[in-house]
């Protein structure tokens, strides 16, 4: 797949993320990644120290999590409310940290994160992050989850019976293949 | 393809394409009748389905603006999206996972067996397995349902060598690999089955029965179907004397026609059903067509559902394969000394990685959940799917302020669990997770439902006209020509997913259209 045809997925995963976790409504907008504009540098610090907590993965690298503050600012740069409401959400956090989330210890961070998780601020990054991260086929590679099947024509031959550590059912239950 | 004039009022109109109006659709085309079938959906076909979870929800799911009230989880996580169904050619069977089960005789007489479970409006249905029999027998050959019709079953995949393992070993005998619409062998010119894995994103395989290569290719080769896409049914109009007439509907360049019609049936499933009932009202019928009992919209059932996953030392894989792999079905039985009335089935089901992130635990997050997540190679999974109580608030209505693109109200979705619904989830939860400890889960997951992909029962069947809205072949008690189609009729829900039941009934009300016309009844 290339970068092209990635961002127009990650744009309709975005849109998914509305629908299926929005509770302003349905939106029906078309999302894209940016890493211009809209955040500060220190903005994008924090939002993307916050994404890493909000589903904390010691396997995956920061430019997972950087993605999803790049969903977020392609979205921000759409819709001014939106900017808005990040921006001052990342404002409140730091508020909440003490002066500076970013630099807080892990376990501080997640601290001040539970002091917002009912914030609309920390909803919109959370349900964002979703699918930002685990929709994103380079982080399936990392989980091992290969994705689609049918280009190597499903997992009939390709181990969708293979598990070892438990005896076969017998042949009533689970007859054998064609 | 056949292609009638809108004045012509010696068609049939069915709206919508899914498992009840695509298969009667092609019912009545194979009787020679001339058919009109709406479907607000575009077409699609297993070449342009994609392996992708997210992409898939996007091209297949309704995703018209909903609301949602009551004390169900679905409103809290999926405020907008309280049902998890298609809008597309063949509708959800796009989406379903093919578990083909009949009801048992008990569960058609709901009211009689529960006698007495407060606040619930049960009701027995106005037919009896008997009846249905026949029907069932004939749905379970036109759809290739295994372990009927000498069709063997399905191979186990890993996650049902797992709940295998584990359900024999906690004392369940009925585990098997279930009556799935999937082909084990190539049959009615559709391959079998590739253990692809993807049967909720549209099979690519065509392994999977969908009326959108089944019945609606077999119906258009009558040449007697006239199938129009991306067309929404706004309105169901009458005449002076009540009689249907025709149907007001947004074509897909916006522009509004109606359709004249001898006789009209709905088949949009059990939201859009009784909102276009609703929406239809007119000073000969102020609160909606057929509905002069007041339960257009009411009895809305979806369900008792949850998931168990459960995490082990060693991989599972659950994605592999079909995803609704195999049933322990002991439980489904009436048996009131569990603490609940009706019973439930468990199946297998998997999530890919994306929707596990999404549906695992709806707004969890933090280190328990990741870790969770990072388990996701070694999960195991079964859904449960129990009958809910009918209770008359549990309802579709019209949202009093917010217009949809047409600028009719959307719908209102309200469900409040009943306390038996909780004490079966309940229940359940505790068995499933059960299962998986018998075979050595490291930990277990009691997953919430997902937005609802069972609607049932908001124009259901009645022997008496004031109970319900239509009677046992769907026919409304109000208007002879117009009848509900879809899994609207379902009288109560039972333990068992819809599909095959919706289906048999489909065929059996084009043999009573087809005998009625004859008859010049209708």
């Amino acid at each position: 797949m290339n970068r092209r045809d990635f961002l127009k997925r990650s744009a309709l995963a975005a849109a998914g993320t509305a629908v299926a976790a929005s509770s302003a409504g349905v939106v029906a907008f078309a999302a894209s990644e940016s890493e211009a504009g809209v955040f500060t540098e220190a903005e994008r610090t924090t939002l993307l120290k916050m994404a890493r907590q909000i589903y904390p993965h010691d396997k995956l690298e920061d430019t997972y999590y950087a993605k999803v503050v790049n969903v977020l600012a392609g979205d921000a740069a759409k819709d001014p409310d939106l900017a808005k409401l990040l921006k001052d959400g990342v404002a409140n956090l730091n508020q909440v940290a003490g002066g500076d989330f970013a630099s807080l210890s892990p376990d501080k961070q997640i601290e001040a994160l539970k002091k917002i998780e009912t914030t609309p601020f920390f909803q919109k990054v959370r349900s964002t992050e979703t699918v930002a991260l685990y929709n994103n086929p380079e982080v399936w590679k990392v989980f091992g989850y290969p994705g689609p099947s049918f280009p190597i024509g499903g997992y009939l031959h390709h181990g969708f019976n293979d598990l070892k550590w438990l005896p076969d059912p017998p042949e009533s239950a689970s007859p054998k293949p064609a | 393809m056949a292609k009638y004039d809108l004045n012509d009022d010696s068609v049939v109109v069915i709206i919508g394409s899914g498992a009840g109006g695509g298969t009667l659709a092609n019912e009545l085309c194979q009787k020679s009748f001339k058919v009109v079938l709406l479907e607000a959906g575009k077409r699609q076909s297993s070449a342009t389905f994609h392996n992708d979870e997210w992409f898939a929800f996007n091209q297949l799911a309704w995703l018209d603006k909903r609301t949602t009230s009551g004390t169900w989880r679905v409103a809290k996580d999926f405020p907008n999206l309280p049902a998890w169904i298609c809008k597309t050619v063949g509708g959800t069977t796009t989406h379903w996972a093919g578990a083909s089960l009949r009801l048992q005789e008990h569960e058609f007489k709901a009211k009689t067996t529960y006698s007495g479970v407060n606040g619930a409006n049960l009701l027995d249905w106005p037919l009896t397995l008997a009846e249905l029999e026949p029907y069932y027998a004939k749905a379970e050959n036109k759809m290739g349902v295994t372990r009927t019709n000498d069709i063997p079953g399905l191979p186990g995949n890993n996650n049902f060598k797992v709940m295998y393992n584990g359900a024999t070993k906690v004392g369940y005998k009925t585990v098997h690999t279930g009556r799935m619409a999937i082909n084990s062998r190539p049959r009615d010119d559709r391959s079998s089955c590739w253990q692809l894995g993807f049967c909720f994103q549209g099979c690519k395989s065509g392994a999977k029965w969908s009326t959108l290569y089944t019945e609606i290719p077999k119906a258009e080769k009558t040449g007697k179907l006239d199938l129009r896409t991306q067309s929404q049914v706004l309105q169901i109009q009458h005449d002076d004397n009540g009689k249907a007439t025709g149907v007001l509907y947004a074509d897909k360049n916006g522009n509004h026609n109606v359709q004249r019609a001898r006789i009209v049936c709905v088949a949009g499933n059990s939201i859009e059903t009784p909102r276009l009932l609703l929406n239809s009202h007119s000073s000969k019928f102020p609160n909606g067509l057929a509905n002069s009992s007041g339960q257009v919209g009411k009895n809305y059932m979806r369900h008792t559902t949850g998931s168990v996953y459960a995490i082990f030392k060693e991989p599972v894989h659950m994605y592999r394969g079909t995803v609704m792999a195999g049933i322990i079905q002991d439980e489904s039985i009436h048996d009131p000394k569990r603490g609940f009335a009706g019973g439930f089935e468990m199946e297998t089901i998997s999530l890919g990685l994306p929707f596990t992130a999404a549906f695992l635990n709806p707004g969890a997050w933090g280190r328990d959940y990741a870790r969770q997540m990072e388990g996701f190679n070694n999960m195991a999974g079964m859904w449960i799917v129990g009958e809910d109580m009918p209770q008359e608030s549990n309802a579709v209505t019209l949202h009093p302020s917010e217009k949809d693109q047409f600028g009719l109200p959307i719908p209102n979705v309200h469900y409040d669990d009943h306390p038996n619904d909780v004490a079966m989830r309940n229940y359940a939860y505790k068995q499933g997770a059960a299962v998986y400890e018998a075979v050595g889960a490291v930990e277990t997951i009691q997953t919430p439902p997902y937005p609802s992909t069972h609607n049932l029962g908001t124009a259901r069947m009645s022997e008496k006209p004031s109970d319900g809205v239509c009677n046992k072949y769907g026919q409304t008690h109000d208007i002879k020509n117009l009848f509900i189609s879809d899994g609207s009729q379902f009288t109560t829900g039972g333990g068992e997913n819809p599909t095959l039941t919706i289906v048999t009934l489909a065929i059996r009300q084009a043999d009573y259209i087809a005998g009625e016309s004859t008859k010049r009844n209708l």
